[in-house]
């Protein structure tokens, strides 16, 4: 397939039609648990629960693993895999910290300082250039 | 006649909820959010309009990937609480105008904008944030509220410029109806934020500083904003911002700004506030 565009933003996986298809069982089992019954079922055998939906064995394993960046590699949506971490009790910035590599209290600090600027993060390239950088 | 005398956008960060919701929104953290806003709620009382048109997007509640629809016009009597995960929102369910929403939907397709008539749909924070935001905690929401939801969770969502040109047509479709209503528009979502992958907590207050200047002041020059900059710029979420152009095309050329309100953090997200009003 052709690049996008967008493929050179670093740390960024954008939501196309094409991850979408790609993605798409995987996101509607975390759809899934918008109902209370089947966040029981799942909570009751994780396993079991998803064997239920036809996604491939890595992103059944990417779940049960909670690699929320490979979810993502794998056509999740940040919206539909919410509804996988609300049902573990987790928020929006709990998963974001996980997500860049640091500590909540870490990424926590780092958004009341201003948030993580755009001064080198528009570009893989420049990512490239920093050593030890944590890249999804 | 139907007019509309202004429009407000504002961000509508789920945090927000929780916050209120939970009783939290005396503390610091969240006081600094929310007292952005008590200009706005007098102000609202006092505009006190027949009829909120509400741009926002749907956060995988009442659209799966089932149907995408780019632009969905909800012309329902009631829209119910969407259960997000954790139960509804404590707030009152969300009662429509589907006179007036019916004639929008006519009259936005004749003007060859094929959106998608909603006549059952749960409503999530998308929505349910900015009227707290802008009301408060009422035991009912003081006007009828007609949900335009747009798509922005699956890429691409609808150009700048498309967004633009759909206010202007809202505008035509409020200003054709034969009652005499005050309507007001939000546009909601943005600012810059990002909530997934190693790149999550970008936030760019040049850009949002920009965008807020523009939106008051020169809207076109916002609708030739690329998707790919928005994505580079504002972060993977910050496109959302293509729906305060729908907000902005339904106003005058020339605005009054009454209030603006910008402040970072709200958990993830970068928080934007602005309301306008149109001088005749």
């Amino acid at each position: 397939m052709k690049p996008n565009e967008y493929d050179d933003i670093p740390g960024t996986t954008v939501f196309d039609a094409q991850r979408s298809r790609q993605g798409y069982h995987l996101n509607m089992f975390c759809m899934s648990l918008m109902k209370a019954e089947n966040r029981a079922a799942f909570k009751a055998n994780e396993r079991a629960y998803l064997d239920r939906h036809p996604m491939t064995g890595e992103q059944k394993q990417a779940v049960l693993d909670r690699d929320w960046n490979r979810m993502i590699s794998l056509g999740g949506n940040i919206y539909f895999l919410a509804k996988l971490f609300f049902t573990d009790g987790k928020s929006f910035q709990y998963v974001a910290a996980v997500m860049t590599g640091s500590s909540q209290e870490e990424y926590a600090q780092m958004m009341l300082n201003g948030g993580r600027p755009p001064e080198g993060n528009r570009y893989a390239a420049e990512w490239e250039k920093k050593p030890g950088r944590k890249r999804g | 006649m139907a007019r509309i005398v202004a429009g407000v956008a504002t961000s509508h960060v789920p945090a927000i909820a929780a916050a209120l919701d939970l009783g939290k929104s005396g503390e610091p953290y969240w006081k600094r959010v929310f007292d952005g806003y008590q200009r706005s709620k007098e102000w609202l009382r006092k505009v006190d309009p027949d009829v909120i048109i509400l741009v926002y997007n749907d956060h995988a509640s009442a659209f799966s990937l089932e149907i995408i629809p780019t632009f969905a016009l909800g012309c329902a009597a009631q829209f119910p609480i969407a259960d997000e995960g954790w139960g509804p929102r404590p707030v009152p369910a969300v009662k429509g105008h589907p006179e007036l929403a019916a004639h929008i939907a006519q009259s936005l397709i004749l003007d060859e904008f094929d959106l998608t008539i909603v006549n059952r749909m749960d409503v999530d924070h998308g929505l349910t944030v900015p009227l707290s935001l802008m009301y408060g905690q009422p035991k009912e929401w003081p006007c009828p509220v007609i949900p335009l939801a747009v798509n922005v969770v699956q890429y691409p969502p609808p150009t700048g410029r498309r967004c633009y040109h759909l206010g202007r047509a809202i505008r035509k479709a409020v200003e054709s109806f034969d009652q005499n209503l005050r309507v007001v528009v939000f546009g909601t979502g943005g600012m810059s934020h990002q909530l997934q992958g190693p790149r999550a907590g970008l936030i760019n207050k040049a850009f949002d500083e920009r965008f807020l200047d523009a939106i008051a002041r020169d809207p076109a020059a916002l609708t030739r904003i690329s998707h790919v900059e928005y994505l580079r710029e504002a972060g993977s979420e910050g496109i959302e911002l293509v729906m305060w152009l729908v907000m902005r095309g339904a106003l005058d050329d020339e605005v009054e700004e009454v209030h603006r309100f910008y402040h970072v953090p709200a958990s993830n997200t970068a928080l934007g506030h602005i309301i306008l009003e149109n001088r005749k």
